[in-house]
């Protein structure tokens, strides 16, 4: 247990260091984090503090935010397939946030960018909670995330074909498959307030969902206000969704993937796997955001593509498990 | 001529105008659905040759003649509408939707098909195309000696090459091989996408931008409505830049088409090269 916290946060801090000195002007690790650290009125201070410092940030912040969104989910509703991006929330959050940006809402009040993505989480997690039930039958979810997620992505192409501004367009591909590459320190503190709303709701739900493992009854006889725990999840989980897709955009797969990892290491059991997801999710994010520097230093490939790549084999093979489930 | 093959029709025996046999009328109707053709018809053509120019063309972001263009019918490049307008030549450029082209031609009417310019002997070249396609083959030459005689007035000489990078939207720039590469080495600048090894253009990463602090940045133009592409020209890296070094903007109508509306963008670069080399 502390084994795997601390191997974690080794592992977390060597990604972080190494997302510090990768980028498109190769400069040397050593030189970049004295001018990180030191910083003077060059070039080199202004490319670590200004570009590769918040992405770093932003990497660990999002990455966490979805780790623990699908911990959350699946805890909740008893079912490893449930994931923001899969079940439509990361979706509707994109499409809260293109309607923000596109009526200036964004530009005009602070906070609205993540605000307005929170009320499209909101739509989207309550929709698919109240369609799939508690006890979450894989069918209908999926089924509604289907439908809940084409929809929000017809709106958000609709929104930004009808925008004035010709670029817009062409940005519907950031919002299905995110990115944080360019984002700047601004980015970090919009979205960190509802981010850390959302991880301290969210952290709350340990003992609720560990009681939920014994079935709805048993966890109400424990004292569970189950109404309640409801309420929490759907909240904590738009906030850090809605947060992380307003800076990011929808990256998927991310919650899916690393609970599954995860579980066998926690035994299983919610209330570890919430913070073991969450850090789960800043590496996964973190190496992704790496590797698709790595891979095309200067294309800006989408982070989605890779962690799509990653999670929708597991996906499938998730599903195979629990056909027999599904029928 | 890079008149795609030009003019691929079925009466196209006078499309190659050099070799057009005489007798043959020059197009009294003609409509224009680009909108760098747009301008250069405008310029080029004779009173009453040039029917319609594409809705472009009226808007001023994008149209150095937009003022020019609203004397004309305006067109949205569809095959159907431009067929009822009775065209005795459409001139299309090789961005316009191919299926359009191809069912003109089908319908029996002229396509005169232009290339983008990539440089300003280009735009030389464009302009003596329009002219043949026209027939106005003397307008054009008169057109093409006052560029040139406007051309070395604005290719002074300086002392100094100062390094400039071009940023747009998306953090994309452009390099020599292009004519906003172009309009920048002719007014007097090196530009510092090519030395980062950018020649055509592409996305440049913004760190290494800054990393290559150019003496003046020139950023793209902004558009109305809001987007994140835009956004990076927002960015703290670029606000730092262009308050510390000299910076401009481009205005697309004067840099987008290979017409000699791109003098006024060397002209008002040459002041910001005066204000880098003042610096």
């Amino acid at each position: 247990m502390e084994r795997l916290a601390i191997g974690m946060i080794a592992v977390a801090l060597a990604l972080f260091l190494a997302a510090l000195t990768i980028g498109p002007a190769a400069i040397g690790p050593g030189e970049s984090l004295r001018a990180l650290i030191a910083g003077d009125a060059g070039p080199l201070t202004l490319v670590m503090r200004e570009i590769r410092l918040p992405r770093a940030i932003l990497a660990v912040m999002v990455g966490a935010s979805l780790g623990l969104a699908g911990a959350a989910m699946q805890g909740y509703l008893r079912n490893p397939l449930a994931e923001p991006g899969l079940i439509g929330i990361s979706g509707t959050a994109a499409l809260g946030a293109v309607i923000s940006i596109q009526t200036g809402l964004a530009a005009s009040v602070a906070l609205g960018l993540p605000a307005m993505a929170l009320v499209g989480a909101l739509v989207g997690v309550a929709l698919v909670v109240a369609l799939a039930g508690s006890r979450g039958s894989s069918l209908t979810m999926i089924l509604a995330g289907i439908a809940i997620s084409a929809l929000a992505a017809a709106l958000t192409s609709l929104v930004l074909n009808l925008s004035p501004n010709p670029f817009a367009a062409n940005e519907i591909v950031f919002w299905m498959m995110g990115s944080i590459a360019d984002r700047s320190m601004t980015h970090v503190w919009i979205a960190l307030p509802f981010m850390a709303l959302g991880w301290m709701i969210l952290a709350t739900l340990g003992r609720g969902l560990d009681a939920l493992t014994l079935g709805e009854d048993a966890a109400g006889a424990m004292g569970i206000d189950l109404a309640r725990l409801r309420l929490k999840l759907i909240v904590g989980t738009a906030s850090v969704v809605g947060a992380a897709t307003s800076v990011a955009g929808a990256i998927g797969f991310v919650g899916l993937v690393v609970p599954h990892i995860l579980r066998p290491f926690v035994d299983a059991q919610p209330s570890r796997l919430l913070w073991a997801s969450a850090m789960g999710g800043a590496i996964m994010v973190l190496a992704a955001d790496i590797a698709v520097r790595l891979i095309l230093p200067d294309r800006d490939l989408k982070l989605g593509v890779v962690t799509a790549l990653v999670g929708a084999p597991l996906f499938l093979h998730l599903i195979y498990k629990t056909r027999r489930q599904l029928a | 001529m890079s008149l795609s093959g030009a003019v691929l029709c079925a009466a196209s025996a006078f499309a190659d105008s050099a070799s057009r046999p005489k007798g043959v009328e020059p197009p009294t109707r003609v409509v224009s659905m680009n909108l760098c053709t747009d301008q250069l018809a405008m310029i080029v053509a004779a009173p009453g040759q040039l029917h319609s120019v594409s809705y472009l063309a009226i808007d001023p972001r994008g149209s150095a003649m937009a003022e020019e263009a609203k004397a004309y019918e305006i067109n949205r490049g569809l095959a159907e509408e431009i067929y009822l307008m009775q065209p005795d030549l459409v001139i299309a450029d090789s961005f316009s939707k191919r299926a359009t082209i191809d069912m003109l031609e089908r319908l029996g009417i002229p396509v005169a098909v232009f290339d983008p310019a990539y440089g300003l002997d280009e735009v030389r070249d464009l302009m003596r195309e329009m002219g043949e396609v026209l027939s106005r083959e003397d307008a054009a030459q008169a057109l093409i000696e006052d560029f040139d005689r406007r051309l070395n007035v604005l290719r002074a000489q300086t002392k100094r090459r100062p390094s400039a990078a071009l940023y747009y939207a998306n953090g994309y720039t452009s390099g020599d091989r292009t004519l906003a590469g172009q309009i920048l080495v002719a007014a007097g600048f090196e530009n510092a996408a090519v030395e980062a090894g950018f020649a055509s253009g592409g996305f440049l990463p913004l760190e290494v931008l800054a990393m290559l602090e150019p003496e003046a940045l020139i950023v793209g133009q902004r558009y109305p409505g809001k987007s994140r592409s835009e956004e990076i020209l927002d960015h703290p890296v670029v606000q730092t830049l262009r308050a510390d070094h000299v910076s401009g903007a481009i205005t697309d109508r004067d840099w987008v088409c290979g017409t000699p509306h791109v003098l006024r963008a060397i002209e008002k670069l040459g002041g910001l090269r005066e204000e880098v080399l003042a610096d």
